[in-house]
């Protein structure tokens, strides 16, 4: 019977499906001609995963059978993911807490891999210079206590700055994130009313403000809002072209956020690492030290159940520690400091590879 | 001409100038939208778009060959699970509609196709990925195949009752069983709106983010196997927009306008195969 | 008339078609219980720590693990029900363009292009809603006269995203659902009760009118199915709506809904009783969405049902 006009379409239709059906099953069941290669499942933090997608292609390259596959979920979800044993290893920009750390299936190390800095951003038109930011000053309009851009406290520490009457509006991460949670530890730490009402995690209940969702979700919202402020890690700030102030060091000086001054914040940690590299180096002592800096570490089991998993694992962690740690300045991180990296390759020793 | 008859012809034309405005109402944010995401994706659609896996960031070029398969494997996973338990049930509530599990399976589809796509995924999440401890192109083509099924059910259902009972009366008059007159007379007669449904379902799954979340996960490499993580244009587009990168940013508004293109291509065939659905079924 | 079995097989037929095709039928029912029972059972902490007061209190603290769900349950049922107010005419007003006011050469474009608007994801809605609608929004609360300000439901300083901002996108994604299944109903209206009403001298709307009375269950159904996708929307809502959990009768304030807060804060929920907390949200979205089809199904055969209570009598072609 001739292929009529009414025909067509249905048959085309089933074509359409049938080729689909084939096509997917063919994709499936024909086997790859090459070896299989070894994948490793891994999730966390989104604030390093310009660097670490970076680094897990670079890798990729020198070793082909080698698969990373890292999807930036959030720290959080790092946490979660890893501890339910549905990925290979974490990342997060907060240390796993003891209560964690207890309920995970076995011990967990932690590993930092690079620096960051947390910034904060804010959109004021007509105001051109650069916003020296006090720590309690932060802390009271992150609180909602300081609501006006012209309040005493902001004026005190920018002088000679045409600061307009209007309203400050608080823009947070709706999202739980490291960034927060860096964020917070800093404001904890300067401010003991900010301490207990809010407190330090990746979500809080936040006072005041709205919720933008990612790092981009916040950067775009200060964007868009006249007289927003809010918080994002610095590469964002670069890359959005957002302006962004300096903020008052221990030690009394406004620093403004750069690879530099994030370096020097480990600096003074370094001396007093502790065994597990979980430590905070918010608001750290020294020299030109950006205040609000922070690690963030790739979490590995100790005695995980695949081996071979493991000694590829440890073998990529001697590489990111090494030759990969050329990559960070590009991108916006800070590099880790020797002794950091040195302290490290005697903990990778301890993981269990065979 | 009375005042009554006037007044209700001045009212007759407001109602017909407010439903044509409603019309113009709809087609101003669609407009809008395809001019946004065509205008910034159509530039940046290139031959390695279809053929290279995702750089990093500040390499350029790169594509979202993996996401496009993976999300032709799901849809395909999701059509595999949905599509014979829904014509099957279908021909159930179709054969036997005045039975209780009947009325059950009604009210049930109603509810699943309400349940948002978020709670389908934490379900898959708890059923699928906790127990087996990995992520899988599997358990996201189950999250997608449960959001298919009361669309498949509802059309088969429907359009198995819209088969003329004469059809059903000869097979019967002529000594057919029961299933042999549905799966011999009845069914391949609603076979083209079926297929039809099944279309429409495949367009709305292929733009779902949420469960594949917890449940494909996401992989920057190219991948097929079913126990594995899988790439998925939504989840990319999704993973691209909210990064700081401009070339990311291109990358997912050509990702979005493909999705939208493959679903418009879908609706498309099934506008077409209803209207000859219609042609054939008019008295 | 032959018995009928528990299956509805009558005697003298075979078992086993009845019994496949029930069992792929039963699938369904038991899905839908068997996603009531997951979330059941992955909220339990949740549920033994706050019982009932999950649903009345308003504070959402995960460092304090202190959790109540009432903010996103305000802000979804009020985000929603606007949406669906400002979708629904719009809505009816398209399918009756389409089935009946419409020339005939637009009327197969216009409905290519109302199905375009559902084919558009959800996150596309959202970046274009952060980048287009936002501004608008705000040039609109900027623009909004200062007496009217004082009314509660105008109160607040113009940030753009906020309850109007979200509800306004749901709005257009309803559209394109309820357009379509109340123009297959209206088309499915017998031509014989529109010519009637024309010969009996009725204007376009009069005529319309009718077939919106005759047909008033399955448009109650089309409105309830754009109202179900409102609900459960999460990704362009959280990108517009400001994600604040407070409690506001304004629609200029940020809020929030239960499938955002699900969406933004699943994947870091690392302390079990927060997680619980949040599938216990998922558990209210699923209920409340139950009750809502529960409702429209009653509705729909309530109303049936007087159609065919009334049936014997002669009812007049044209209802002029």
């Amino acid at each position: 019977m001739p292929l009529t006009r009414g025909d067509i379409v249905p048959k085309l239709s089933r074509c359409l499906l049938i080729a689909l059906l084939l096509a997917a099953v063919a994709a499936v069941l024909v086997p790859p001609v090459w070896a299989d290669p070894v994948q490793i499942d891994g999730a966390g933090a989104t604030f390093p995963y310009p660097i670490y997608s970076k680094w897990f292609s670079e890798y990729n390259k020198l070793h082909p059978d080698v698969r990373i596959n890292y999807q930036s979920i959030g720290s959080g979800g790092g946490i979660r993911q890893l501890t339910a044993q549905t990925v290979f290893f974490g990342a997060s920009d907060g240390p796993m807490t003891n209560d964690q750390l207890q309920g995970a299936p076995g011990k967990v190390f932690h590993f930092p891999t690079v620096l960051g800095g947390v910034v904060p951003i804010y959109n004021l038109p007509g105001v051109d210079a650069e916003l020296k930011f006090a720590g309690t000053v932060l802390a009271d309009i992150f609180l909602g206590k300081i609501t006006k851009w012209s309040d005493q406290a902001i004026a005190k520490d920018n002088p000679g700055v045409n600061l307009p009457d209007s309203d400050i509006t608080v823009v947070h991460r709706a999202d739980g994130s490291g960034t927060s949670y860096i964020f917070c530890d800093y404001l904890a730490k300067v401010s003991p009313e900010y301490k207990s009402k809010v407190g330090v995690a990746t979500s809080v209940n936040w006072p005041a403000g709205i919720g933008g969702k990612g790092n981009e979700g916040v950067a775009g919202l200060v964007k868009q809002t006249p007289g927003a402020i809010g918080y994002v890690e610095l590469i964002y700030a670069l890359q959005n072209k957002i302006a962004f102030g300096s903020v008052k060091s221990f030690d009394g000086e406004f620093v403004r956020a750069s690879i530099d001054s994030v370096s020097a914040a480990a600096a003074s940690a370094t001396a007093k690492m502790p065994a597990d590299f979980r430590v905070s180096i918010t608001n750290a002592p020294g020299k030109n030290v950006y205040p609000i800096s922070s690690f963030t570490w790739i979490l590995l089991y100790e005695s995980p159940k695949d081996k071979h998993k493991s000694r590829l694992m440890v073998d990529f962690m001697k590489w990111a520690l090494t030759d990969g740690q050329k990559f960070a300045g590009d991108l916006g991180y800070a590099p880790l400091p020797q002794t950091v990296v040195s302290l490290e390759d005697a903990a990778l020793k301890k993981i269990k590879v065979e | 001409m009375s005042w009554n008859r006037l007044r209700r012809k001045v009212v007759s034309g407001a109602v017909v100038a407010f439903c044509a405005a409603a019309v113009v109402l709809a087609l101003i944010p669609l407009g809008f939208i395809l001019f946004f995401v065509i205008g910034h994706g159509l530039p940046a659609l290139n031959a390695a778009f279809f053929t290279q896996m995702p750089k990093p960031v500040g390499e350029p070029g790169g594509g979202m060959a993996n996401a496009i398969a993976g999300t032709l494997i799901l849809i395909g996973l999701a059509a595999g699970i949905a599509v014979p338990i829904g014509i099957v049930s279908g021909i159930y509530v179709s054969e036997y509609r005045k039975t209780s599990l009947a009325s059950a399976v009604r009210f049930s589809a109603d509810i699943l196709n309400g349940v948002p796509s978020i709670v389908i995924g934490l379900f898959a999440y708890t059923t699928a990925v906790l127990p087996f401890q990995r992520f899988s192109a599997i358990a996201g083509g189950l999250a997608l195949g449960i959001m298919m099924i009361p669309l498949i059910v509802r059309m088969t259902e429907e359009l198995l009752n819209l088969v003329p009972p004469t059809l059903r009366d000869g097979a019967l008059a002529l000594g057919a069983t029961r299933a042999r007159a549905v799966f011999t007379v009845i069914l391949p007669a609603a076979l083209p709106g079926i297929l039809t449904g099944v279309l429409v379902a495949l367009a709305r799954i292929a733009g779902e983010t949420a469960p594949l979340l917890f449940t494909a996960f996401n992989n920057r490499f190219w991948s097929t196997r079913l126990d594995q993580p899988i790439a998925s244009l939504t989840v990319q587009v999704y993973t691209y927009a909210i990064s700081p990168y401009d070339d990311w940013h291109r990358q997912a508004w050509a990702g979005a306008t493909v999705l939208i293109g493959a679903i418009l291509t879908f609706s498309l065939l099934a506008r077409a195969m209803t209207r000859r659905l219609e042609r054939m079924h008019r008295p | 008339m032959s018995t009928t079995g528990p299956l509805g097989r009558s005697s003298g037929e075979g078992r086993l078609f009845p019994l496949l095709t029930g069992a792929a039928a039963v699938l369904v029912p038991c899905l839908v219980a068997g996603i009531a029972l997951v979330l059941w059972r992955e909220s339990l902490l949740s549920i033994r720590e706050f019982g009932f007061a999950f649903w009345r209190t308003s504070i959402w603290d995960p460092v304090a693990g202190q959790f109540g769900a009432l903010p996103f349950i305000w802000g979804t049922l009020y985000s929603s029900l606007l949406a669906l107010l400002l979708s629904a005419p719009v809505a009816l007003g398209i399918a009756i363009f389409l089935s009946d006011l419409s020339p005939h050469a637009l009327r197969q474009p216009l409905i290519f292009l109302t199905e375009l608007l559902a084919a558009i994801p959800s996150i596309v809605y959202g970046l274009w809603g952060i980048f287009v609608l936002v501004p608008l929004v705000r040039r609109l609360e900027i623009a909004t006269p200062a007496w009217l300000k004082g009314v509660p439901l105008f109160e607040g300083p113009p940030l753009g995203v906020g309850l109007l901002a979200a509800s306004l996108v749901l709005a257009v994604m309803m559209v394109p659902f309820t357009a379509s299944v109340a123009r297959e109903i209206l088309k499915a209206v017998p031509s014989a009760q529109r010519e009637g009403a024309y010969a009996l001298g009725a204007t376009r709307w009069e005529a319309i009118r009718m077939a919106l009375f005759y047909g008033r269950t399955g448009i109650i159904g089309a409105v309830m199915l754009g109202l179900g996708r409102a609900l459960g929307e999460t990704m362009a809502v959280t990108m517009l709506i400001g994600n604040n959990p407070r409690i506001s009768l304004s629609l200029f304030a940020p809020q929030y809904t239960m499938a955002a807060v699900i969406a933004n804060e699943f994947t870091e929920a690392a302390d079990p009783l927060y997680l619980d907390a949040l599938v216990e949200i998922g558990l209210v979205l699923f209920l409340i969405t139950v009750a809502i089809n529960a409702l429209s199904r009653v509705l729909v055969w309530r109303v049936g049902r007087e159609r065919t209570v009334r049936a014997g009598r002669p009812v007049p072609a044209a209802a002029v």
